[in-house]
């Protein structure tokens, strides 16, 4: 019986990484779950659902080569593996202004309060250096409506960034 | 009356293209009362295509009415349609039957202008936009053998799209 864990890669970003990374888990005998990979400000990220019949540090034992050839950083935790029960989410939130401390904090404390459950946040900062603007997208769950979530983005709002809430309504077809 | 047997991907049915139907008669009405009931029995589903029953001919049903905040027609048949004019386009979320415990957006037309048959054969023409135009795009879909997974566009990069010129 195989049992599932989250490995965590982190390195300076280079091609080939997710080629190598994989690869090395496809040999040593591991199936693979659910994934985010990306580059952020010049790391590559993996967050990587991993099934495997032996132990975490076994699994790590087996992309050491690759992680200490690549000068990638990785960290391994055994989870529960709940695949086959995605949540929908019903509501897409876009936050973007001039970037400065604090505006995650802010809106994800505002939106919390008002019955958001974050499914998937990803942001990005753009502009130039000299003027650097925050974007950021949420897709989540309305729990207590979209109305709430609404009045806490108007709040929000008050301080200088700019937020837009769209209702995602699934087709299922 | 029977609640049909839905295909699930990866089944090669599924990219089979629908025949054009021929014959209007009792046994297309039963097939499409089947294919509501069918469609009605699936959670939140608002519509259903024959492709998805193993049916290959050009016969879906639409009908996004559960959605009471939303603009529609109510139950449209669709039988050889043909979308005549497109306009607009929009990001949406989709999900299928015939894909379990999977959404992911798609670009579709915002408006449409669809042209069908009903089930006597007397020719419709309907302009649909939003919801419902998604619906009936999906359907069509799947009468050409294509699924939503086919249209699928990144979800970090959707928002901010180039537009690109022509």
């Amino acid at each position: 019986m195989n049992n599932w864990f989250m490995l965590t890669v982190v390195g300076k970003d280079r091609p080939g990484i997710v080629a190598h990374v994989t690869t090395a888990l496809y040999e040593g005998g591991c199936n693979l779950g659910e994934a985010s990979m990306m580059r952020l400000g010049g790391n590559f990220t993996i967050m990587l659902m991993v099934s495997y019949k032996g132990s975490a540090s076994a699994l790590q034992e087996m992309i050491e080569s690759v992680t200490s050839s690549l000068d990638l950083h990785a960290h391994i935790d055994r989870i529960e593996g709940e695949l086959h029960h995605h949540i929908d989410p019903d509501v897409r939130i876009t936050v973007f202004g001039a970037d400065r401390a604090g505006i995650v904090a802010k809106v994800t404390s505002a939106l919390t309060e008002a019955g958001l459950n974050i499914l998937n946040l990803e942001s990005d900062v753009g502009g130039s250096e000299a003027r650097p603007i925050y974007i950021m997208h949420i897709e989540g769950c309305a729990t207590e409506g979209i109305g709430p979530l609404q009045s806490a983005l108007d709040v929000v709002t008050l301080e200088g960034v700019e937020a837009k809430l769209v209702p995602v309504e699934t087709l299922m077809g | 009356m029977p609640v049909l047997d839905i295909l699930v991907y990866p089944d090669e049915r599924l990219k089979q293209i629908a025949r054009p139907v021929e014959s209007f008669n009792r046994e297309l009405e039963d097939f499409i009362a089947d294919l509501e009931i069918t469609m009605h029995a699936g959670p939140a589903c608002v519509g259903l295509a024959a492709t998805q029953v193993g049916y290959p001919q050009r016969i879906a049903i639409v009908d996004v009415s559960v959605k009471t905040s939303i603009k529609n027609h109510g139950r449209i048949i669709l039988i050889n349609p043909e979308i005549t004019a497109r306009e607009g386009e929009a990001v949406g979320r989709e999900g299928c039957m015939s894909v379990p415990d999977y959404t992911g957006n798609v670009i579709r037309a915002e408006r449409i202008t669809l042209e069908t048959l009903d089930v006597s054969g007397n020719r419709k023409l309907y302009k649909l936009e939003g919801f419902e135009a998604r619906a009936v795009q999906h359907e069509i879909d799947h009468l050409d053998g294509m699924l939503f997974l086919d249209r699928l566009v990144s979800r970090r990069n959707d928002l901010f799209r180039r537009k690109t010129y022509k």
